[in-house]
């Protein structure tokens, strides 16, 4: 893969260059590029600090400060859970610790075969469905240990059959 | 392209006929946590049952903002256009409800559907005082006709044509309008230091980064309302003496991103916002940055260094952001709830406003109740009411009627208020003289089955984590008070650890750079003051 054949290099630099190629344009880049490439591969870091004229490092502090950015490909299927207070007075920590038992990952982690990435979100603010997680793109409510464990399980079966 | 204050209101007399050729609204909660449970299907089933149907009553499916009954969600409203008032409120909807639902509504059924009627005539309804949520669930956020037809943008024109920036600050100043945002200083005092200073180029920032763990009001208002809020920059920008601004949103809130990148463009193409609004000099050009997730960046100079690309560490104040602010330049930087609390105050006066709440905290305050409590959800209500009347009266009462044990303000950068001192009014002043904040407007109910050394590690953990690093205090401080409050959570902690935790907070608390670091204390001393019984069960020689 390079910059000059792959697509999806252009679709960042259409974002830079909406923002005239300027140094406070790397914030939105980060956005752009973590959308169409999923995650943030070294070589985009480097391709967007060429083109915004900035130091390799200090694209990477930018973004490895950011919570919403990742730096490492996710698994196949992705569970979010909710760990804001709500969440949390409702037994999101359980949950989590279940979710990290049974899979033997650790929140912001995918498991080995890729199959599927525990992670944990602030808080959603559908505090109303406390304990709250959204499986790939579906959000389910009023969640427990056994119901969240067996949601992901059901989530990865689907995609063998 | 609206061009005058005539122009605007004659449209709006129009779209206001249209409306009232429906004789039955029916408005389909359309926000984050209604859609999360399937209110998309009941839109769409609703659509196509009321296609069917050739007789009875004219009905509209409007897809709208959020209604606040968050708990009893998905929620359909039936409003008849002759009246003002929220008439019949469906909820726990399901798809195969909407055959009934528009029976009912055509008038070709019963006069409602029963079993899924929720009663509104509750105190969670009747004692609200909608100012800034007074648009949420009656018009479709995506349409920039609704809010015309709800006198929207007619404050801003009224005030490009007949007033001077100078009586916009005045009104403002007037109403006692504060910050929304937590802080609580006068928006009116902070519009008229920008609007002193001298330079060229001045900035708005709307702050949209709502961090708060359990705090949602900010993320409903610009889903259910997104050109209020951009009426209110652009009046604070005439004020002010600004060309540009900016909505700073987490990137978490991808609906809020898509409604506000849709309002700004809907408004510049019809001459609301961009270059010589209404025929006059004054143009604003507003554009959405994304937050990256970062608790620091809601504080105001880590959130302007964010916007200009880099890592949202704060700086020192002075200087103030009303002498250098984004780029170095004067800048206006107010939450979403005070800017949407703008267009009211200017098409009804300072004063009308200031007759809401008390003496030192006026209007309304929006408040998301989540926890242990029955009406989990959206409120706004007048300040001054008290915390009694809004976690029994509005909010029902406790879970399963469980016994209340204590309520979180502020979040992370408040405190947990006991059960006897819940009589006290909701104000800044007063929140603040028993160890908590009015914050942002995160209400979290425990019940008698929280720990409150638990809790109020939860939040340490929370600041500890989104410590930006700048300073030692903060940086170090709040790991150690994590590894001493753990030490209470597993029994293990001693009278010297006692004592060490009482100074570490002061110390944090003293020393740190910026409120994050400063206020990060504030779950830890305000429960060792209310529930020192617990953190005392934590020691090992006396559990």
């Amino acid at each position: 893969m390079t910059a000059k054949t792959d697509t999806r290099f252009k679709q960042v630099d259409r974002t830079m260059r909406k923002l005239g190629y300027e140094r406070s344009a790397l914030i939105e880049s980060l956005h752009t590029a973590q959308e169409v490439f999923g995650y943030l591969e070294k070589e985009v870091l480097r391709f967007i600090a060429q083109r915004l004229s900035l130091p390799y490092s200090k694209v990477y502090g930018v973004a490895t400060f950011y919570h919403f950015f990742r730096l490492k490909p996710q698994g196949k299927h992705v569970c979010v859970l909710c760990t804001g207070t709500a969440c949390y007075i409702k037994g999101a920590d359980k949950i989590l610790a279940a979710l990290e038992r049974r899979f033997g990952v650790k929140a912001g982690e995918a498991t080995e075969d890729g199959e599927l990435s525990i992670l944990s979100a602030r808080c959603f603010g559908s505090c109303s469905l406390a304990p709250v997680a959204v499986f790939d793109k579906q959000t389910i409510g009023h969640l427990d240990e056994a119901a969240t464990v067996e949601a992901c399980e059901r989530m990865c079966d689907d995609s063998e059959r | 392209m609206i061009q005058s204050v005539e122009e605007l209101e004659s449209y709006a007399q129009q779209l206001r006929q249209a409306r009232a050729e429906v004789q039955e609204e029916i408005n389909v909660c359309m926000g984050t946590t209604c859609l999360a449970i399937g209110a998309e299907a009941i839109k769409e089933d609703l659509e196509a049952c009321l296609a069917k149907k050739s007789s009875g009553r004219s009905c509209k499916v409007r897809p709208v903002g959020c209604n606040g009954l968050c708990a009893q969600g998905p929620l359909v409203m039936i409003n008849a256009t002759d009246e003002s008032h929220c008439e019949t409120i469906y909820e726990k909807v399901k798809p195969e409800d909407a055959q009934r639902i528009i029976d009912c509504t055509t008038g070709t059924g019963e006069a409602c559907v029963k079993d899924i009627t929720c009663q509104v005539d509750i105190p969670f309804f009747t004692r609200q005082k909608k100012i800034v949520l007074e648009n949420a669930g009656y018009i479709d956020p995506d349409s920039l006709e609704d809010y015309i037809a709800a006198d929207g943008y007619q404050a801003l024109f009224e005030a490009l044509s007949h007033m001077s920036p100078e009586e916009v600050i005045n009104q403002v100043r007037t109403s006692g309008l504060r910050g929304r945002g937590g802080g609580g200083y006068p928006a009116g005092l902070k519009w008229d230091s920008v609007a002193k200073a001298v330079s060229e180029q001045k900035y708005v920032i709307c702050n949209g980064d709502e961090g708060d763990p359990g705090a949602f009001m900010d993320r409903a208002i610009m889903e259910s309302d997104p050109h209020r809020i951009l009426e209110g920059m652009a009046l604070c920008a005439y004020a002010v003496g600004a060309s540009e601004g900016y909505i700073y949103v987490r990137a978490e809130y991808p609906l809020a991103v898509e409604r506000l990148n849709r309002a700004i463009k809907q408004a510049e193409k019809n001459g609301l916002l961009g270059a010589k609004i209404a025929q006059t000099p004054f143009s604003f050009h507003v554009e959405v940055r994304l937050g990256g997730g970062a608790f620091v960046c809601g504080e105001a100079t880590a959130l302007i260094t964010s916007i200009e690309g880099n890592r949202g560490n704060p700086r020192q104040k002075p200087p103030h952001l009303s002498d250098h602010g984004l780029w170095g330049q004067p800048t206006v930087l107010n939450n979403v709830e005070t800017f949407a609390n703008i267009a009211p105050i200017l098409r009804h006066g300072g004063e009308w406003y200031a007759q809401f709440g008390t003496e030192k905290s006026k209007g309304t305050k929006v408040f998301a109740l989540s926890g242990q409590i029955k009406h989990t959800g959206l409120v706004e209500v007048p300040m001054g009411m008290s915390l009694r009347e809004l976690i029994y009266e509005v909010g029902g009462g406790i879970e399963a009627d469980r016994a209340f044990k204590a309520v979180q303000t502020g979040g992370p950068s408040g405190g947990c208020i006991p059960a006897d001192q819940l009589d006290l009014p909701i104000e800044y002043e007063s929140l603040k003289a028993i160890g908590s904040i009015m914050g942002s407007g995160g209400i979290i109910v425990m019940d008698e089955t929280s720990s409150m050394v638990e809790v109020a590690r939860f939040f340490v953990e929370f600041c500890m984590s989104e410590s930006c690093g700048k300073c030692v205090p903060c940086r170090v401080g709040t790991v150690q008070l994590y590894n001493l409050l753990s030490k209470f959570v597993n029994k293990e902690a001693t009278d010297v650890d006692l004592a060490l935790l009482e100074d570490l907070c002061e110390m944090i608390r003293a020393t740190s750079l910026c409120g994050l670091g400063q206020t990060a204390p504030n779950p830890v001393v305000s429960t060792l003051h209310y529930f020192k019984e617990e953190y005392l069960a934590g020691m090992k020689d006396r559990a």
